[in-house]
């Protein structure tokens, strides 16, 4: 175990490496936002449709939640494949993905909230 | 004391999966954090990167863990037609109705934001690594992203709480 003088002697983490290209971690942000606001526009179209209710029930013991569940999984892999795949070597905007991303997530909580969709009933 | 087959994975669902959630959630948040170049030595960031990348994807892997066993094992007991299921039980009362008609449609829902904010937080820790304590931008994206998975898997596990309390599934 170092000695706190041998501790003080070490190097700071100082900036060494590059960074790497910001384009897979863009992907994955907006693919998230992207899941999100998915889950909350099958939420609510399946409460405004019983016909979209309907075909969401892939499972008839989970009901309708089943079809919404995965068609969500399946659209955030699906996007973050794509984008990770377009941008991989590039250096897109972060912040500006990251707004957009968060804004996507409000928007997918909002239509998870049971006074917004049951208005659509 | 006794707990049946369906009290059994309950208690996967939102005990076991629940409790490494938690856990993983509190080291993460403390480790991102912390996680600046000027606080740490090259050692030291190296170790508390590993142990943030564990915690990182232990927290998504429970996430996913507690929404696939909630939603694909426990809840079909839970809205069962038969008038002995908590969702049968809860509706036919108007006092209890609103367990089920706001808790738990909120809670089925929001539940499955959690593991997808968890994989995107979990992804950008592994992704970046050490780079995370030089950059700061990166850093606060991180804890949005866990912070905001947190908050959804809280809102979750309280109504699945206090639903379970009103109408349990035996």
């Amino acid at each position: 175990m170092a000695t706190p003088a041998e501790i003080e002697k070490q190097p700071l983490a100082a900036p060494a490496e590059a960074e790497p290209p910001s384009g897979p971690a863009a992907a994955l942000i907006l693919a998230g936002g992207i899941g999100v606001f998915c889950m909350g526009l099958v939420t609510t179209l399946g409460e405004a449709s019983t016909g979209i209710a309907d075909g969401l029930q892939w499972n008839d013991r989970v009901g309708p939640l089943s079809g919404k569940t995965l068609i969500t999984v399946i659209v955030f892999a699906a996007a973050w494949a794509l984008l990770h795949t377009l941008w991989r070597r590039s250096n897109p905007p972060l912040r500006s993905i990251t707004i957009t991303s968060a804004v996507l997530i409000v928007l997918g909580l909002v239509g998870t909230f049971p006074t917004f969709f049951q208005a659509f009933e | 004391m006794h707990l049946t087959y369906r009290e059994w994975w309950a208690l996967v669902h939102g005990i076991i999966f629940g409790a490494f959630f938690l856990l993983a959630f509190s080291g993460g948040l403390a480790g991102l954090w912390s996680l600046r170049a000027e606080w740490v030595t090259v050692e030291g960031l190296r170790e508390r990167v590993r142990r943030l990348k564990i915690g990182t994807v232990t927290m998504a892997l429970a996430a996913w863990g507690t929404v696939i066993t909630g939603t694909w094992i426990v809840y079909p007991w839970y809205r069962s037609k038969s008038p002995d299921s908590p969702k049968s039980k809860l509706t036919a009362d108007p006092a209890t109705a609103d367990w089920h008609t706001f808790g738990m449609e909120w809670k089925e829902h929001v539940a499955w934001i959690a593991p997808i904010l968890a994989t995107v937080a979990a992804g950008l820790v592994v992704y970046y690594g050490a780079a995370l304590a030089r950059n700061r931008t990166v850093r606060n994206i991180v804890l949005g992203f866990f912070v905001a998975a947190f908050a959804t898997a809280a809102v979750a596990g309280i109504f699945g709480a206090l639903i379970t309390k009103a109408a349990p599934v035996h």
